[in-house]
């Protein structure tokens, strides 16, 4: 038990000097090594669930959502996450458990002593359950453009005292995602595109973050935005109106889940005839990296923008 | 006779009218209609009747549909419209004969079963069988086919067993625990894999929004025997209604009866329930209806629940695919919506007029 303490004793204290050296070293006040005392703590963040302060840097935080465990792999705070819950499943070092985001189970978060949960929603009363039990908890639910992406990467930065290394993740993937969506060609009429969850034709409209991929930043026009209104951003769209909307890219997301493919779709009985299917314009897509809003989503738009550019006819 | 079952109303014999069959084919052949010339999608009815007298043998009429149109005609609306009805159809009939067998009138193809079975074999389909491609049948159905006839199966050997006298209520006592057990292990399931777990959801809520021709035929032989078995029965009901030991004296063996036409109203469901999910309510108000409009006999209950059993459900897929196109309504919600109101519209005319 002695021998691990010495070195974290040294690197706290080799912390604390460089932190007081950077304070222009008021030598006599941080001469007594406190753990919990980390430059920038206490921290108050705005989540969807309102203002959280943490008091000192978390190093124990369990992610019930799977956006939020690959943001935090992605501004280094991998290290201080103790548990992800059984959906997230990238990057591979993350630490899977049996706990679910969706059913969540209050006994055995807390099992874990976390010191900060972050969820995408809160499925029932896990934020009054968690408060109740001290556990500063983030709501960072489904955003409607990148923007809102760039805001939750940010604020799991300042909130795990990671802030320079989110500040670059979201400078590299603005400007990748800048380069990407400069390649794509100048549309005389924007091409149509139906983007596919699941086998039963449920979609998205463009009010959701795949949605505004599509249509905010590629300039696709969505066939599932005339069921907008009708429902949630997540239409399940009519067979029948899929074909006669004859859109002219299709996108699978249900790849993995439903095992669906550009040939399992040509075999659906009509859709043969579709213009997506005879010019190969069907695209299979991953369908974790297709539904987060993390730092993968380059890793999508660069398929979706390659499918684009490349059958784009006549350039002219 | 009826003396010695005062707790049963026996059931007046009546055969089934020509007049009957004709309104209920009737029904049926409106409803067919405006499944095919309705949609989310407007063809013209004009283009489309061109289209259908086109595949008329004798004549050849150019219908102007477009290849997307013809595609969304006769690969889509037309195999969904028939399997609406193949699927109301089988519903209403088993949920006639469930009702009739076990002397019941909340009786219905969810009871023994048959449909939770159906459900969990599905599930486990869904959450543990990866990708399905390749596969000489899809395992889907099949699972869904054996779990109902598994569940039916231990329903009625529980409920023999329990009770010596064979009362129908033991029976749908323990098909009731059996339902709840196999529903609870779907459930556990479906929490371990919540990955799949909207896809269950839609498949409990019941759809027929992605079925084809395939599905038409992977049925058709299923609903046509138990059909033709079911109705073969319909005087055997009549007398089973009076009770076992007065149907044995007349010299029908109840047991045996019983078990036939169990097996034959699950094999019904199971089918159903394998293309199109689970879909309430169908097997308990088209009885009903029926009942209410032209008496208790099974020679009339049995032969118009199909009919009309298929016409309700061809109308509620319609109502299910148009009243928020392009965005599909469960059709397990319509059937409950619809039929409700519908159910209580008719007992009040009935009243009214007894």
């Amino acid at each position: 038990m002695h021998r691990p303490r010495g070195p974290l004793i040294a690197v706290l204290l080799a912390l604390s000097l460089a932190a007081s050296a950077c304070g222009g070293g008021t030598a006599g006040q941080e001469a007594a090594p406190t753990p919990s005392v980390v430059a920038g703590f206490p921290v108050t963040v705005e989540a969807a669930n309102g203002r959280v302060t943490l008091e000192s840097r978390p190093e124990r935080i369990i992610s019930l959502s799977p956006t939020a465990t690959e943001m935090l792999f992605a501004i280094g705070a991998g290290e201080q996450v103790v548990a992800v819950d059984d959906q997230s499943d990238f990057p591979p070092e993350a630490p899977m458990t049996e706990l679910s985001g969706y059913e969540p189970n209050v006994e055995a978060i807390a099992g874990y002593e976390p010191d900060l949960v972050v969820m995408a929603d809160d499925p029932g009363e896990l934020i009054d359950s968690l408060d109740a039990l001290g556990i500063p908890s983030m709501s960072l639910p489904a955003v409607p453009t990148l923007d809102g992406s760039y805001e939750q990467i940010a604020v799991l930065g300042k909130a795990t005292g990671n802030e320079g290394a989110s500040v670059g993740l979201i400078d590299r993937m603005s400007s990748e995602i800048a380069q990407l969506v400069a390649t794509v060609p100048a549309f005389k009429t924007p091409p149509t595109y139906y983007h596919e969850l699941d086998d039963t034709y449920f979609s998205v409209t463009s009010d959701t973050f795949i949605g505004f991929v599509y249509g905010g930043l590629l300039g696709l026009e969505n066939i599932a935005d005339e069921a907008k209104g009708a429902s949630s951003g997540y239409p399940q769209l009519s067979a029948e109106y899929i074909i006669d909307a004859n859109p002219d890219f299709i996108f699978l997301a249900d790849t993995v889940c439903c095992g669906q493919s550009a040939a399992t779709l040509a075999s659906r009985p009509g859709w043969e005839s579709l213009s997506a299917v005879r010019d190969a314009n069907v695209v299979e897509l991953d369908d974790s990296i297709a539904s987060r809003w993390g730092p993968r989503v380059v890793d999508f738009i660069r398929v979706v923008v390659a499918a684009v550019s490349a059958s784009e006819p006549d350039p002219s | 006779m009826e003396a010695a079952a005062p707790a049963r109303t026996a059931i007046r014999p009546t055969r089934l009218r020509p007049g009957m069959l004709l309104a209920g084919l009737g029904a049926l052949a409106g409803a067919v209609a405006l499944g095919v010339l309705i949609g989310p999608v407007g063809l013209s009815p004009a283009a489309v009747l061109r289209e259908l007298a086109d595949r008329l043998p004798v004549l050849d009429v150019t219908s102007g549909l477009s290849e997307q149109q013809q595609a969304i005609l006769w690969q889509i609306r037309v195999p969904r419209v028939v399997l609406g009805g193949l699927v109301g159809g089988a519903l209403a009939m088993a949920g006639a004969a469930y009702q009739g067998v076990f002397r019941n009138p909340l009786a219905d193809p969810y009871l023994l079963g048959a449909a939770a079975g159906a459900g969990l074999g599905a599930t486990l389909v869904l959450a543990y069988v990866p990708g399905v491609d390749g596969w000489p049948i899809d395992p889907l159905p099949a699972a869904a086919f054996l779990g109902a006839l598994a569940g039916v199966a231990a329903a009625y050997t529980l409920g023999r067993s329990a009770a010596r006298s064979r009362t129908t209520t033991t029976l749908i006592l323990a098909g009731v625990a059996i339902a709840s057990f196999l529903t609870s292990i779907q459930g556990f399931i479906q929490q371990r894999e919540s990955d799949t777990l909207r896809q269950v959801y839609n498949w409990i809520l019941g759809t027929l929004g992605t079925v084809g021709w395939r599905e038409v035929a992977l049925i058709l032989p299923y609903v046509a025997v138990s059909s033709l078995v079911l109705v073969l029965h319909r005087r055997l009901l009549d007398v089973l209604a009076l009770g076992d030991e007065e149907a044995e004296s007349l010299g029908v063996r109840a047991a045996r009866v019983r078990l036939v036409v169990v097996v034959a109203a699950s094999l019904a469901t199971a089918a159903a329930v394998a293309v199109s999910g689970l879909i309430g309510f169908v097997g308990i108000i088209v009885p009903h209806a029926v009942r209410l409009l032209y008496g208790g006999s099974y020679r009339r209950v049995l032969p118009l629940s199909i009919v009309f059993g298929a016409a309700f459900l061809v109308l509620a897929d319609l109502a299910a695919r148009t009243v928020l196109a392009p965005t599909e309504i469960p059709i397990g919600v319509v059937t409950a919506f619809f039929g409700a109101p519908f159910f209580l519209l008719v007992l009040r005319r009935t009243r009214r007029v007894a």
